[in-house]
């Protein structure tokens, strides 16, 4: 017996039919078998699934050619039995290009005019594209690779892609650690800028001078030092997204310069007079509350509107309800991966307290806490002794102090008669207030006490006389 | 020299996926292709890496097998392993094509059959 050239379906239409041209042109693999299940005829979708072809594969058992994981565990057709009925599964294959590929198998017996089964028809559905979109709808509580389930981030995720979408400068706020950075690099990979650079400036990381000179780039000789031309980070970003981190530590003069840009899209580099056009996309973050600092008058407020075009709040993870637990399994599971340790999870002890705990550091601490344990433990499952000390030391703050407690351990360690200083005045520090402007009234506080004595005010805050300086600095105090 | 070839199988046949093979047989073979020894591992479970682990510790230099995935083909193509994949039929036969030379990936080996005949 040889294969036949040209089968033909009789009796449908007046004219017999060509059988391979009509199989062919069914868009999925199909597999014709006989009664032993070998290969009769494979159609054009399965020689481009499979990279069989049916020379090869005629007469030859169709687990053979099918390779599929369902032909090894459990036969389909052996699951069939004797019901005439089709039976489907999914599996995969591993194809002649060596890829392994999701699929799903149907198999459905093929009946003569008795009704007595005489072969097999086997379809194979190539489920790539499925399992993408399976992978989408399963990580809708993630955009790019921030994470999520609470309502607060839910609406952040919906809001995130159409933001992307558009190319209108965004805010984005939240205490530190929330992941602000995640975001804008997130909006920046899914937005139509994603080829394009993606140029980030920390505004708190360098002095003024030499961040003006980092944005907005300068000419030879425009200073002393200035050897060469820069280009600054504008021009790098040219048709991409700029990263302002930090915007809040922006120098005041600098400010006035970004708002040029806004306007305009025309920077001038230090010591240039000619201009020079960039199609950026301007992202903005800070941890402070820009609002307040337009009231001291250490923000530009016509910048904030600007800014301010669409914003995003990142909410601190102790206000993002369920999400602890989700982002300790995330971390969890990716770092034993990391350090490969056959740890299965966290003690109900140590799970109490992770949950129960007051992340001021968001996410980041999370994170850490996770690494930690992780690469301390020694049993098979984290115990709260494998949890960094810290966690377990007694902690007197509300969450309208979180934010700043970290900073009162610190004077607390530097003068432990201050602390009950502190503590006892929490009645003077309202909830709706934020730490910058409870700081700059405790260093009013400590120099109206030294009289404006700033190394005496230094002393009375537990802080170095520079970091005084700084901070009055920071706040505009004129003591 | 000896060569040390092994064939996933599965009960007389090459294994028909290399990932998912629990059984191994490891043969030696001296200069002239006389069997030293020859034996069977089985495996405790079905795992591609875990083989591949067992082929590199047993320095092995021929590799016949079923499907194979494209990681794997080229990580242990990499070690320097010879592969021949894609083979059909009983390991004994794939193992005397290899001896004679005559064993290429993607040989079907068995009897082809429709309804009951060969063809």
């Amino acid at each position: 017996m040889t294969k036949l050239s040209n089968p033909l379906i009789n009796s449908l239409l007046e004219n017999p039919l060509d059988f391979i041209h009509f199989i062919d042109e069914i868009p999925m693999g199909v597999l014709v078998l006989d009664l032993n299940q070998r290969v009769v005829h494979l159609n054009k979708s399965f020689e481009a699934l499979s990279g069989e072809y049916i020379d090869r594969a005629y007469g030859v058992k169709c687990h053979n050619i099918l390779r599929s994981a369902a032909c090894v565990n459990n036969c389909p057709l052996l699951l069939m039995g004797s019901e005439n009925r089709s039976i489907s599964c999914k599996s995969d294959i591993i194809n002649m290009d060596r890829q392994k590929l999701p699929i799903r198998i149907t198999i459905a017996p093929m009946l003569d005019i008795n009704g007595d089964v005489k072969g097999f028809i086997e379809t194979i559905q190539d489920l790539r594209m499925v399992e993408k979109l399976d992978q989408r709808q399963s990580i809708a509580y993630s955009f790019a690779n921030i994470i999520g389930r609470s309502p607060q981030m839910e609406k952040i995720f919906q809001t995130l892609p159409l933001l992307a979408q558009s190319d209108t400068s965004i805010l984005i706020t939240g205490e530190t650690g929330t992941g602000k950075d995640l975001v804008a690099e997130a909006i920046h990979q899914t937005s139509e800028r994603e080829a394009s650079p993606f140029i980030k400036i920390n505004c708190g990381a360098l002095p003024e001078t030499l961040l003006e000179s980092e944005i907005f780039g300068h000419e030879k000789g425009a200073f002393t030092g200035a050897v060469g031309n820069k280009p600054g980070r504008f021009k790098l970003a040219h048709n991409g997204t700029i990263f302002l981190t930090e915007i809040g530590d922006l120098p005041l003069a600098l400010q006035v310069k970004l708002l040029t840009f806004l306007d305009d899209k025309i920077i001038f580099p230090l010591g240039s007079t000619k201009e020079f056009n960039v199609n950026v996309r301007m992202i903005a973050a800070t941890n402070r509350n820009l609002e307040e600092m337009v009231k001291e008058g250490s923000f530009r407020k016509d910048l904030l509107f600007r800014l301010n075009v669409a914003r995003i709040h990142l909410p601190p993870l102790r206000e993002r309800e369920g999400d602890i637990r989700l982002l300790l399994d995330h971390f969890f599971s990716h770092y034993t991966k990391q350090v490969n340790k056959a740890i299965k999870g966290f003690s109900t002890a140590a799970l109490a307290r992770l949950i129960h705990y007051n992340y001021e550091g968001n996410i980041r601490e999370l994170k850490n806490i996770v690494e930690y344990a992780v690469n301390v433990a020694a049993t098979s499952v984290i115990e709260p002794e494998n949890l960094p000390a810290y966690l377990f030391e007694p902690v007197t703050d509300t969450h309208s102090f979180s934010s700043y407690s970290g900073s009162f351990k610190n004077f607390n360690a530097s003068n432990p008669m201050q602390t009950e200083d502190i503590a006892s005045k929490p009645d003077k520090i309202q909830s709706n207030e934020t730490w910058p402007s409870v700081q700059r009234r405790m260093i009013l506080d400590a120099l109206k006490e030294a009289k404006g004595k700033k190394s005496e005010a230094a002393s009375i805050l537990g802080m170095g006389r520079s970091t005084l300086w700084r901070k009055i600095k920071q706040y505009n105090i004129d003591p | 020299m000896i060569h040390k070839l092994t064939i996933p199988v599965h009960k007389e046949n090459v294994a028909l996926r290399f990932d998912m093979a629990t059984e191994v047989f490891i043969i030696l073979l001296s200069d002239k292709f006389i069997i030293e020894e020859k034996k069977s591992i089985v495996l405790p479970r079905s795992s591609a890496d875990e083989l591949c682990h067992l082929i590199l510790s047993e320095n092995i230099n021929t590799l016949i097998c079923g499907a194979i995935e494209d990681e794997y083909y080229q990580f242990l193509t990499w070690k320097k392993i010879n592969i021949f994949d894609s083979v059909v039929g009983t390991w004994s036969e794939a193992f005397t094509n290899w001896k004679e030379s005559n064993l290429n990936s993607r040989d079907i080996l068995s009897s082809r059959k429709v309804e009951g005949r060969y063809v």
